[in-house]
């Protein structure tokens, strides 16, 4: 097999199976190089507030959009809609317009976090295959099932908080075709669930599809180094000649207690699994997914390159065909798009359970 | 058609105790509000179930004597669950039928729907920011939905214009539940893993204080969760509230002096007490952080109150 088909129908949750590995595009160029390094799928937003990558000058407009899903379709793949913040009191028509133009523009999937999108999708798009965003924070199989009952969703997009261990459990119990991520940058708040970015910015990934968006940031420097500043609240100071990040505020440096200069929430590190994979593929993750819309065509074209000859590899050897091992030259080719320079298993591991 | 000013009336409600005081603590806590003047009261662990001193029977005792002084019990399933130790404990909670339910997350939801438990109450967790979400929420036969803390409540209003078959609970008072997390901060913090975390989290009555590098209280770590160091304070914004339909207020419960800010926000709601006068004693009692009011205005949540 070598590509899955436009519509490939659910099969038991729990079977192992090649998963399709999703990249993220948000650009026509970063579609392009995403299946041209073998995307199975490629997931994109439009440019507007519809999408949690809400960012200017990325993103796609309807003739894009149309340009993406017919090179798609041309080599068997698909082209998977986010549509992933929540629709806003004061106006839903965006996410109905989008919701229109997923059915028009032939995306192969819609991923859709707000119960008010599903349903609209469900009533008045029968014949659009829903996938539950990561938004929607489903964690176990109760919450994913809410959602195919009265929604008739395909796939779970999982939060990036579960172990590998309850993955595997869910997997088990869950009637819904499972997607997890596979590489990218890490939340480590439940996705979804996360208030912080509004909280000292006024914006939130919900509400306006960002999280300490840059119209919010603010350098200061000074001879004792560089601060970093969301909504006037000081997120890290770099030292002279430290490498300095994005303010992302989970991610800062704080005080609590006695501890100065302290990541108290999470370091900047990127998740990568490519360890898990053989795991991931027997528990029978249906989807792995790169995070990373706002990146460059580069970081898509060499992470997709990586995750393809890895989900071939350990598909061949669960299927019996030589061994799967994490080869050094991913690792360092991964290791070098990841933030911070840092890798993790992330929960999936849970060194500090 | 108007409804009558009694019904227009704002009520209290206490929300789920979101820190793990000690045994002893929590049982005084919840014997004085048996005479507090709050309509509601929610009872649960919300947060972590590693919080093993308070167990099912323990709350279904606490919610039996609370309502036999009263008041209206109802009974909150974990925001985010995981395991299947701890779906098993939202079964349980679901399955009881002495007392409502307030959904944490869609499993619970899931579970109500499917037991045709009602009426139940639709947590600030669940992710309700239009009128459609709040019908598609509701569907399972809510009689009442908190909205989530980032909303403005001029949003409130347009999702559930008065009258509605649905009372709107706004987050009246308290540290704000911004974030969960599978990670456990307060043990990072005291560099414990998750499993041998020694329950660290007892030692702090209001989550452990997170500040800036220039020393401004910023959050406050409450084991898996994450709440702003500051305060949310609505006592100041009748008029709004009232323009938005809520019907109940959630007064979150703090370490110290909750008893006044009770009294406090009887004052204004139920007997027309003058809230500014109401506001400067808030200011003036040690709570744990200063007041904002930011996110009722459409501002970043952290903008305190005028």
């Amino acid at each position: 097999m070598t590509n899955p088909s436009a519509r490939d129908l659910p099969a038991p949750a729990a079977q192992p199976r090649r998963p399709q590995l999703v990249c993220p595009a948000g650009s026509l160029r970063a579609l392009q190089l995403a299946f041209d390094a073998g995307a199975d799928a490629v997931y994109l937003g439009l440019k507007d507030a519809t999408n949690a990558r809400n960012f200017a000058g990325l993103n796609f407009d309807a003739a894009q959009v149309r340009e993406g899903v017919a090179f798609a379709h041309r080599l068997g793949r698909q082209v998977l809609m986010a549509l992933n913040t929540f629709a806003d009191a004061r106006d839903a028509e965006p996410w109905r317009r989008a919701v229109d133009q997923a059915a028009e523009l032939g995306a192969d999937a819609l991923i859709v976090a707000d119960s008010a999108v599903l349903a609209d999708a469900r009533r008045r798009h029968p014949q659009l295959r829903l996938h539950l965003s990561v938004q929607a924070s489903a964690t176990n199989c109760e919450a994913i099932d809410f959602y195919r009952e009265r929604y008739g969703i395909e796939r779970a997009v999982l939060p990036r908080v579960l172990t590998l261990q309850q993955v595997q459990h869910l997997l088990r119990h869950c009637q819904v075709p499972v997607e997890v991520f596979g590489f990218g940058s890490l939340c480590v708040m439940v996705e979804g669930r996360c208030a912080l970015s509004s909280y000292v910015t006024g914006q939130s990934p919900n509400t306006a599809g960002v999280c300490s968006p840059p119209g919010a940031v603010r350098w200061d420097e000074a001879a004792d180094g560089l601060r970093a500043r969301l909504g006037g609240v000081l997120i890290d100071h770099y030292r002279p000649g430290e490498p300095r990040g994005y303010p992302t505020l989970c991610k800062g440096r704080f005080e609590v207690g006695a501890l100065r200069h302290d990541y108290a929430l999470e370091e900047p590190t990127s998740l990568n699994t490519l360890a898990l994979l053989p795991q991931l593929i027997a528990s029978g993750v249906g989807a792995i997914k790169i995070e990373g819309r706002q990146r460059s065509p580069r970081y898509v074209a060499e992470v997709t390159r990586v995750w393809r000859s890895a989900i071939d590899a350990a598909w061949a050897a669960s299927q019996g065909s030589g061994r799967y091992s994490v080869q050094p030259a991913w690792d360092a080719q991964l290791a070098h798009w990841a933030e911070g320079g840092q890798h993790t298993l992330g929960a999936y591991d849970r060194p500090w359970r | 058609m108007m409804k009558r000013p009694d019904d227009m009336r704002i009520g209290l409600s206490v929300g789920p105790l979101l820190y793990w005081w000690p045994r002893e603590a929590l049982l005084n806590f919840y014997a004085d509000l048996a005479d507090a003047p709050v309509r509601s009261i929610v009872l649960g662990e919300l947060v972590c179930s590693r919080r093993n001193e308070i167990r099912f029977e323990d709350w279904l005792a606490i919610a039996r004597e609370l309502r036999a002084a009263g008041k209206e019990v109802r009974l909150a399933t974990m925001a985010l669950v995981m395991s299947e130790a701890e779906l098993r404990t939202l079964r349980r909670v679901c399955e009881q039928d002495e007392f409502a339910v307030e959904a944490g997350d869609a499993a619970a939801l899931h579970v109500l729907s499917r037991l045709r438990t009602r009426p139940l109450t639709l947590g600030p967790h669940l992710n309700i920011y239009s009128a459609a979400a709040l019908r598609e929420h509701a569907a399972p036969g809510a009689d009442r939905w908190v909205a989530p803390v980032e909303l403005s409540l001029e949003a409130v209003g347009r999702i559930n214009p008065a009258p509605s078959a649905i009372a709107t609970e706004v987050w009246g008072f308290g540290r704000l539940p911004l974030a969960f997390s599978a990670r456990c901060f307060t043990a990072r913090h005291h560099r414990l893993q998750k499993d041998d975390c020694q329950f660290r989290c007892r030692d702090d009555a209001d989550g452990l204080l997170l500040k800036t590098e220039e020393g401004e209280d910023f959050l406050a770590l409450n084991g898996i969760q994450t709440q702003s160091a500051a305060l949310q304070c609505l006592i100041a914004q009748g008029p709004a509230l009232a323009g938005a339909g809520v019907q109940l207020l959630r007064l979150s419960p703090c370490g110290a002096h909750f008893g006044r800010v009770i009294e406090l926000f009887d004052a204004v709601f139920a007997h027309g007490a003058d809230a500014g006068a109401a506001l400067a004693e808030m200011r003036r009692l040690p709570l744990p952080g200063r007041l904002v009011d930011g996110f009722a205005r459409r501002q970043p949540g952290l903008a305190e109150v005028a």
